[in-house]
């Protein structure tokens, strides 16, 4: 473990460099802290870059949702992007199996699987899908293709605020984990059912 | 052979036929054939360190290459500025290098009046021959101090070193006097140092942070809104004072939405209860300040009770406020702004600042200010300037700013027009512009209009076809910071560091690199000797050799460290202050014979009556002003302004949120189309809009047309008797509906929603 469990605990780093085995039952989460982000929306350029998501389209977005009335007022940021959901009603509509569980949970979509018709969209809770304009359905990937390679998802590698946190939350030591932990978070539809994996610090 | 879904939808309607059934779909049936990860394939062949440009802060960027195209643009983890991370604009700078609209061919205007968009192509060849023929003519009839240079921009330092080769000491920026320009000089004045950009400030650390004005997390610079963020991650508490609730009011413990225009009586305030109670620090003031009794004496009176009728602040806010922000010291820090000219008494206000971070010994303290230390590289060996440069020519009134420590671009914007000079003199007949709107930053548009169709000759230095570009004579286009070297220059930091611009791709078009630009002009007005190197690469080597540094590890990593010294007290930094007095100067001697208040005075401005809202303007964490509002990829997150109105307001109004206004200034000047937010999130005598935005350079075929320009509404200026800056928050506006649209944002998917979505 060393120095590659450090970086997951950081955050920073996805399995790459884990000796085989170690954690042989991934569970993929992200944590948004909804007190650091400033809502700037670093992540969804990073993200448009790194994915190459054709214009008009987001794979992460941020809702700001403010309450009460002037001068007393609150405010939540929140850096949002699909759930990987532990149930994942997309995968389960999925009448192609284009839609399906990769590594560590994470929820792909593969693209020559794909015809387009949109019944992952109408299922999931989250909104998180879109189609692509070659026609299969695209969303958030965690990066899967970055982590493979040890590094962190694109919005998390920019973000200036620190806000996202991403790692194995079955893995105790992992700073996700940690932040489940000793964290107060919420989740978002958790009336859905479909067990979500972004969890949000509040 | 991979199937893509648009080739199977083509096997389903017969198209591709039999083979493909023989080799596709027996074989790849879904779900027997593996899944997938998909690899976007964005990275680079080569990865390239730069500095970024998207706006002043200079982050370390890596940018990579693949096939000749820059894929992306990443933070440099191992530049102080930028620690691996972005600010949203970083990530954006391709689109600043393939935008479709940037400037490809030197330009020359064909006739008329300046402004009317009737240019032609021609070569650098003739473009620079007809700017260097119109320089020296200035020159010999009017004299060389009758040219200025604005400049916005890393690069502007060629332009800069020209113009005093050239004989020249005009050289000015709107991002001092319609900036930071008086919080240099208040604090200054305080400490005899100024805070720079990057801001030298420890907010990491801070236990408690006070904005005053300053929207940290919409205004995006990096480092800041790391530490901004790092803070609250540490439990660091905020107070913020914003007649809006920004984006730090959200996070904040105490929001306090103050009425616009009387922030320093709520600071004077704030500074009695501090006295009053004893809550200073008494150590820190008797050690390192000078004129505490006087400080005490101008705030006896400026009690919270009097604030209160002033700021509409409770004063049990105040006073819970004060002790809160005190019970923090040292690591409590009053922020002191970026952008200050607001009211005319900036540089008081400011000095309202610093003297409260001096009561709280904020100053060389963990959690406070540091005292920044840099590198030293030597100079290019040039040969003196030989044109001994006269006073710069921007107080053509004769009314002279003590303080001002830099040249006043509006002073040399009023010292073109011909008459403003009293006495005897010639105006400023050429202006060479670099990489500054000045129609967007300059207020007063009539005053900058009426100017520059006075001058003998205007050029614009620029990436793309700005408002002012529009109005020049001669356009020469730059190569973006993407694509080519620029000087190298320390930025003092907590920790001594060298970052390298260099180029990353070969320049598009036509366009040409600033320090290749000047140093053609250079040699066609005979001052060729000052440009000795035969490129940017040239002169940052050797200027790097020369100083002993790895320039191997520059151009790879993109930067270099030095030996780390103290610049706080807790890592052992002694304080000192250049000051007359050699300490910190509550009370201001220097103001006091200059015949300035010495200590803060409560100035009460103007009001807006009913109907009328002040006018306010900022920033969005996804632009730089009307700079990046061309930006495409950026403007898939924030593509127009819209102006900020109190809900209740509105209502009264007869006004609904997303209708589209007009705004009418005090004078009767007309703002475009906008349209309107209806928020709880501002008080009801002010809106806010995003600086930048109402573009009309038909160049700009993306931006213009969005939103509207605030700075065509600030006729009216107040301008600081201390340092002549011009304070803009003093234009009021009356809102009127108006029939027709405004451009439409372009929504972004998933959901059909912005990526911003929803507000309550």
């Amino acid at each position: 473990m060393g120095a590659s469990s450090e970086a997951v605990r950081r955050g920073g780093a996805g399995p790459g460099d884990e000796p085989a085995g170690a954690l042989p039952h991934r569970r993929y989460a992200m944590t948004v802290d909804t007190r650091q982000c400033v809502g700037c929306k670093a992540c969804v350029l990073a993200c448009k870059a790194e994915n190459d998501v054709p214009d008009g389209f987001c794979r992460d977005w941020i809702v700001e949702e403010i309450r009460g009335e002037f001068p007393v007022l609150s405010a939540e940021i929140r850096s949002e992007r699909c759930n990987h959901c532990t149930d994942a009603p997309c995968v389960k509509n999925c009448p192609t199996g284009a839609s399906h569980v990769n590594e560590g949970g994470v929820v792909l979509v593969t693209h020559h699987k794909c015809s387009g018709c949109k019944a992952c969209i109408a299922a999931c809770p989250y909104d998180a899908r879109f189609v692509h304009p070659e026609g299969y359905v695209d969303k958030c990937t965690f990066c899967l293709h970055r982590v493979q390679k040890g590094l962190s998802p694109a919005c998390v590698g920019v973000c200036p605020t620190g806000t996202l946190t991403f790692g194995d939350a079955s893995d105790p030591e992992s700073s996700v984990a940690q932040l489940l932990r000793e964290r107060r978070s919420k989740v978002n539809h958790p009336e859905s059912g479909a067990g979500p994996n972004v969890h949000f610090l509040v | 052979m991979a199937t893509s879904r648009r080739e199977f939808i083509q096997i389903g309607g017969a198209g591709l036929g039999a083979a493909a059934l023989g080799s596709g779909l027996t074989t790849k049936w879904w779900g027997l054939d593996p899944d997938v990860v998909h690899d976007p394939g964005t990275d680079g062949d080569q990865v390239i360190p730069t500095f970024c440009e998207l706006c002043f802060w200079k982050c370390g960027v890596l940018a990579h290459v693949k096939d000749g195209k820059v894929t992306k643009l990443v933070g440099n983890p191992e530049h102080p500025l930028s620690r691996g991370k972005l600010c949203p604009r970083g990530t954006g700078g391709t689109g600043l290098l393939y935008d479709p609209d940037r400037l490809k061919k030197p330009l020359l205007r064909r006739t008329g009046k300046r402004g009317a968009q009737d240019f032609e192509e021609v070569s650098w060849e003739k473009a620079l021959d007809f700017t260097a023929e119109k320089l020296l003519k200035i020159k010999k009839v009017c004299g060389s101090d009758k040219v200025a240079l604005f400049s916005h921009g890393f690069g502007g330092s060629f332009f800069k070193h020209l113009l005093f080769a050239y004989g020249s000491a005009n050289v000015t920026a709107p991002s001092y006097g319609q900036c930071r320009g008086p919080r240099e000089v208040g604090f200054n004045l305080t400490y005899g140092a100024s805070l720079g950009s990057p801001e030298v400030l420890d907010i990491a650390h801070s236990r408690c942070l006070t904005l005053i004005g300053s929207h940290l997390g919409e205004n995006m610079h990096n480092t800041q809104v790391q530490d901004f963020a790092q803070m609250i991650a540490k439990g660091g508490q905020l107070v913020v004072v914003d007649p809006r609730f920004s984006t730090a009011a959200g996070k904040a413990r105490y929001w306090l939405p103050i009425r616009p225009g009387t922030d320093l009586a709520l600071l004077l305030a704030w500074t009695h209860v501090i006295l009053n109670e004893g809550l200073y620090d008494r150590d820190y003031v008797e050690k390192n300040a000078t004129g505490l009794e006087e400080l005490r004496a101008h705030v006896a009176d400026k009690t919270p009770e009097w604030a209160f009728t002033e700021t509409t602040i409770a004063p049990s806010t105040i006073v819970e406020t004060a002790r809160f922000i005190a019970g923090s010291r040292p690591a409590s820090l009053i922020h002191p702004g970026r952008h200050v000219t607001w009211y005319g008494d900036d540089v008081q206000r400011s000095r309202a600042i610093a003297i409260l971070n001096a009561l709280l010994g904020s100053w060389g303290r963990r959690g406070g200010i540091f005292v920044p230390t840099q590198m030293s590289v030597p100079k290019y060996p040039v040969p003196d300037y030989s044109e001994k440069a006269k006073a710069a020519q921007d107080h053509p009134d004769g009314v002279i700013y003590p303080f001002a420590e830099e040249v006043l671009s509006h002073g040399v914007c009023d010292a073109t027009v011909p008459g403003r000079i009293t006495g005897k003199g010639c105006p400023i007949k050429g202006w060479i512009v670099y990489g500054s709107n000045l129609l967007q930053a300059l207020p007063q548009r009539k005053n900058v209009e009426e100017a520059i169709q006075k001058l003998d000759l205007l050029v614009t230095i620029d990436v793309l076809p700005a408002e002012i570009v529009g109005y020049a004579d001669v356009v020469l286009p730059e190569a973006t910071y993407l694509e080519r070297w620029d000087d190298i220059s320390p930025v003092p930091w907590s920790e001594p560091y060298l970052a390298i611009r260099q180029q990353v791709v070969p320049p598009m078009y036509e366009s040409k690199p600033g320090w290749w630009i000047a140093k053609e002009l250079a040699k066609r007005l005979d001052l060729g000797q000052y440009f000795p190197w035969e490129s940017g690469e040239q002169l940052v080597t050797e200027r790097l050799k020369a100083g002993g540094h790895d320039v191997e590890r520059l151009r790879t990593k993109g930067v270099i460290k030095g030996t780390p010294v103290p610049v706080r007290t807790d890592e052992g930094l002694e304080l000192t202050f250049a000051t007359p007095s050699k300490k910190i100067e509550l009370y201001s001697k220097r103001m006091a014979d200059a015949g300035l208040p010495p200590l803060p005075p409560y100035t009460r401005h103007e009001q807006p009556v009913d109907g009328q809202f002040r006018l306010l303007f900022g920033r969005t964490p996804t632009h730089t002003f009307g700079r990046t509002t061309n930006n495409r990829f950026l403007s898939e997150v924030y593509s127009e302004n819209e102006v900020w109105l109190n809900a209740k307001a509105a209502k009264e109004q007869g006004l609904a949120n997303g209708e589209v206004v007009t705004l009418v200034n005090q004078d009767g000047v007309r703002s475009q189309p906008v349209k309107l937010k209806v928020t709880q999130r501002i008080r009801p005598d002010c809106v806010f809009v995003v600086h930048g935005y109402g573009h009309t350079n038909p160049g700009l075929k993306f931006a213009k047309g969005r939103g509207m320009d605030d700075q065509t509404l600030v006729t009216r200026i107040a301008i600081d008797p201390v340092a002549g800056t011009t304070g803009m928050s003093v234009n009021f506006v009356t809102i009127e509906k108006t029939a027709g649209t405004a451009a439409t944002d372009r929504p972004l998917s998933p959901g059909g929603a912005a990526a911003s979505r929803a507000e309550a």
